[in-house]
């Protein structure tokens, strides 16, 4: 590999093991941001200790000349920082992985594995390169320079990167970043020097690099919806801070409230008044906002509910990844509460999905609950911006006049509410209601009123389960096994059907976006397979299926319908879907 | 339309009331109609929010706009309708149980805030609705189902939570003082900013007789407050008049004038929109996605 003539990288896995007070996330930021305005495919992974500052910190950074679905199994090449990050995190080199550590703080191990191992004075070079005793300051940017210099980047677009960067603080900021950069990128780390990367094959315009919870953010904005209300939770809380401040740029307002219970009241209250509204939380805030959920269902208004699933029950795991919140996002109320659930499966898909979630709200009157994840709502990856032609939904505010037959919930059609300063030319108002009511929103104990009532809050779900279009598979549409996912999943289940295939198996594979309600027919899907197996990071249960598996063995009867699931705070890695598919195969 | 025509009680009544005979709350909704009649204000405009409890079925009896909520929560309901619809009268309505129990935080975040609309609360000292339990202002020794020896939990002080809180209007008034009720209720309305109405509203079933201390024609005192001789501003005097015991002073306790949330929401609004005066919002957005390549 130290030979010149050596073929371009087309794949590369870097993971960067410090704490997180020492911008290890800035390095791998910089490295994504200049994969994706290069070409470049890129997906990050980052674990953040829970603590308020501090903490044993990785960010992991998988570069691609093609499509990266994953942020990679095994790293090829390891920074770590201190002994401890070495201690922990040689174990996920690949054999010939090559790692760099700091040889100011970490004494190299005996390793019978075939590995590597530069020792490179991060701290003492970084402090030399910039002068003076700034202690510790600069040895990220340095080893950014040095991964520069290793992976033949391209120099002069990281190099603007950093100066849009550093350049909004100071000069004096920016003079040290670049003086630790071109450090690292004249450091002697001999014949590892020539690992040159293929040139990026995502030729798209305008490509962007961002994390899921900026794109969920800047979808809401696109789908119109002008105003929200959170409390601050881990990892909801970067969507809350940013619509905080992008909102009154576009004429609206979030609000932080006191608590889970008064944010979804004061979106509630929102919709209510005509304006489609955002509340969110992770797992924690969503039980608390639960009643409230129940409401807008009983009530049929539109609202957008964003859950950044986390691990749990309880406080749980709050900076791991976990999807165990699916029951409670589609039943989580009392009573029988029908809403739509969504979930998107990268980041890119986050906006998107966002814009759908608005316009489902507004055409079915009805709560929308968005489940993203901490792995997706955390990580970065490159795309091609958005194309608001599109993907824009105008904000309205409509108030006219209330029609004639002003019944606030008309049992034969969708309810369209006539928000707060509608006329009503008959001189008769609407009272929106959480008791059961009639079509005219006085309260009803009526047991056939109370039946007919919550049939019509049911169809219109149907109604627009009916209307979504055909399941789009990736693979083999009939054949040995189906893999079924949602969320997160995704990159790592096609990267496994992709490997199967290859290796002469018939697989499938389908992504639920809208997992409530599901589009009909899955049963003539189902047949068309020997396997069906269902990867998901929660709990079998007590009867052995995870919680999607459980609804579709309840949808459809099908007993071929597997789990596979893991529940480590961890998204999944190719090796475990691809195993567990063979398994099954036989 | 309806704007152009005067609006008068008769318009604003809608189904007849399901409160128990004698119940003070009657009282409360006939005076409501008095003063919007008198305000004139557009009938379009006027929306009732409510929680759960007796007295919080007050938008059925309204007919305007409405919206009937869940326990505890119409505080934070209708300050999402007043911040993003600040064209609206928002009026809310209910009980000791919903707005010092179950809502009691709201009613401090509220306050603070300073959410321009008008709260009024029926005070009735129990639980009405679920028949008979102890309520968060109910005296010590009152008898209820939950309480069969009498209630031993300390009452709120609810006039003295209330200037705690910084509502920046707070008044006092009783359901059968129906002038002074009047007038309160029209000053509420008039205040820019967060305005809360404490009404004595007499439970007939459950709590016959609670503030009979407060009405002379059953041998009562209704003393007012002296606004002349006060500084309306001064938390400390308010605080005075909190701790008097009852039946204590009926009237304007605390009045000040402070931004509201609305003002101060909508001037972050109106300065980011100064700066880029010329995008649209698909711009604005296209903007930011240049940023991020």
């Amino acid at each position: 590999m130290s030979s010149a003539s050596a073929p371009a990288l087309r794949n590369a896995v870097i993971r960067l093991a410090g704490y997180s007070q020492d911008g290890i996330q800035s390095i791998g930021a910089f490295l994504a941001q200049l994969a994706g305005s290069t070409a470049q495919d890129v997906m990050t992974y980052m674990t953040i200790p829970s603590t308020i500052s501090g903490g044993p910190s990785i960010f992991q950074v998988h570069l691609g000349s093609g499509e990266v679905l994953h942020p990679g199994d095994e790293a090829d090449t390891l920074v770590a920082f201190y002994q401890d990050s070495y201690n922990n995190h040689l174990g996920s080199l690949r054999d010939g992985g090559i790692c760099f550590y700091d040889s100011d703080t970490v004494t190299e191990l005996k390793e019978e594995r075939d590995i590597i191992h530069i020792g490179v004075p991060f701290t003492s070079a970084a402090i030399e390169a910039i002068g003076g005793s700034a202690k510790d300051r600069g040895k990220n940017i340095f080893v950014l320079g040095m991964l520069c210099a290793v992976y033949k980047l391209d120099r002069e677009r990281l190099t603007d990167l950093i100066s849009r960067k550093f350049g909004r603080k100071s000069e004096d900021v920016l003079r040290n970043a670049m003086l630790a950069f071109d450090a690292g990128y004249a450091y002697p780390v001999h014949d590892i020097r020539h690992m040159p990367f293929a040139p990026g094959e995502n030729a798209e315009a305008n490509r962007i690099s961002t994390d899921g919870n900026t794109m969920l953010a800047l979808g809401l904005i696109a789908g119109g919806c002008r105003f929200g209300a959170g409390y601050p939770i881990t990892p909801w809380t970067s969507i809350m801070e940013m619509l905080r401040s992008e909102l009154p740029k576009y004429g609206g307002s979030f609000i932080q409230c006191e608590d889970e219970l008064a944010a979804v009241a004061m979106a509630i209250g929102a919709s209510y008044a005509g304006h489609l509204a955002v509340t969110g939380s992770s797992g924690p805030g969503l039980s608390l906002k639960s009643e409230a959920i129940g409401y807008a269902t009983m009530a049929e208004l539109p609202l957008i509910v964003v859950n950044i699933q986390r691990g749990g029950p309880s406080t749980g795991m709050p900076t791991s990844v976990e999807q165990s919140d699916l029951m409670q996002a589609i039943y989580g109320s009392h009573g029988d509460s029908p809403r739509v659930v969504l979930a998107p499966r990268d980041v890119e898909d986050c906006f998107y999905t966002a814009v759908e979630a608005c316009r489902i709200a507004r055409d079915y009157s009805t709560p929308v609950v968005i489940l993203s994840d901490q792995a997706i709502a955390t990580r970065i990856e490159a795309f091609p911006e958005p194309d608001l032609e599109k993907f824009w939904i105008e904000p309205r505010l409509d108030l006219s006049a209330c029609p004639a037959d002003c019944k606030p919930y008309p049992l034969d059609r969708i309810t369209r509410h006539a928000p707060p300063g509608c006329p009503s030319p008959e001189g008769k108002y609407p009272v929106v209601t959480g008791l059961e009511h009639d079509e005219w929103g006085h309260p009803s104990a009526n047991p056939v009123m109370h039946e007919k009532m919550t049939a019509k809050r049911r169809d219109k779900l149907i109604e627009f389960a009916n209307s979504l279009p055909a399941p789009q598979f990736f693979g083999d549409e009939e054949g040995d096994l189906l893999f079924i996912g949602w969320g997160s999943t995704y990159g790592p289940i096609k990267e496994a059907t992709t490997k199967l295939r290859e290796a002469g198996h018939k697989v499938g594979s389908l992504q639920f976006r809208r997992i409530h309600p599901l589009r009909p027919g899955l049963d003539e899907i189902f047949a068309r397979y020997q396997h069906i197996l269902v990867p998901e990071m929660n709990d079998r249960g007590v009867h052995g299926y995870g919680q999607l598996a459980t609804l579709l063995r309840a949808a459809t009867c099908n007993s071929k319908i597997q789990s596979l699931n893991k529940v480590q705070g961890l998204t999944f890695r190719v090796k475990e879907i691809h195993q567990a598919a063979l398994d099954l195969i036989g | 339309m309806s704007t152009a025509e005067k609006l008068t009680k008769k318009q604003l009544k809608a189904d007849h009331p399901t409160w128990c005979p004698g119940c003070g709350d009657f009282a409360v909704l006939a005076s409501f109609f008095n003063v919007v009649e008198k305000l004139q204000i557009p009938h379009e405009k006027i929306v009732c929010v409510a929680g759960i409890g007796c007295s919080s079925r007050f938008p059925y009896f309204v007919n305007a706009h409405g919206i009937h909520f869940i326990h505890g929560r119409a505080l934070p309901l209708a300050t999402g309708i007043s911040l993003s619809r600040p064209d609206l009268h928002v009026f809310v309505f209910g009980g000791d149980g919903d707005g010092y129990s179950i809502g009691g935080n709201h009613l401090m975040h509220a306050a603070r805030k300073n959410v321009n609309l008008s709260y009024v609360i029926m005070d009735n000292q129990v639980y009405g609705l679920t028949k008979n339990q102890t309520s968060p202002t109910t005296p010590l020794g009152h008898k209820s189902k939950t309480d069969p020896r009498g209630a031993i939990d300390r009452p709120i002080n609810t006039m003295a939570q209330l200037i705690a809180s910084g509502a920046t209007f707070i008044a006092r008034t009783h359901a059968t003082q129906v002038k002074h009720m009047n007038e309160m209720f029209e000053r509420a309305i008039l205040h820019p900013g967060f305005a809360v109405v404490e009404t004595l509203s007499e439970c007939t079933m459950f709590y016959p007789g609670a503030f009979d201390a407060g009405i002379p024609r059953r041998g009562g005192v209704f003393d007012l407050v002296d606004e002349s001789a006060r500084d309306m501003e001064s938390t400390a005097a308010a605080m005075s008049l909190a701790e008097e015991d009852f039946p204590g002073k009926f009237g304007v306790y605390y009045e000040t004038r402070k931004p509201t949330k609305n003002e101060l929401e909508w001037k972050w609004i109106e300065d980011a929109r100064a700066a880029a005066p010329d995008l649209s919002d698909k711009d604005l957005l296209r903007k930011r996605f240049a940023g991020m390549r």
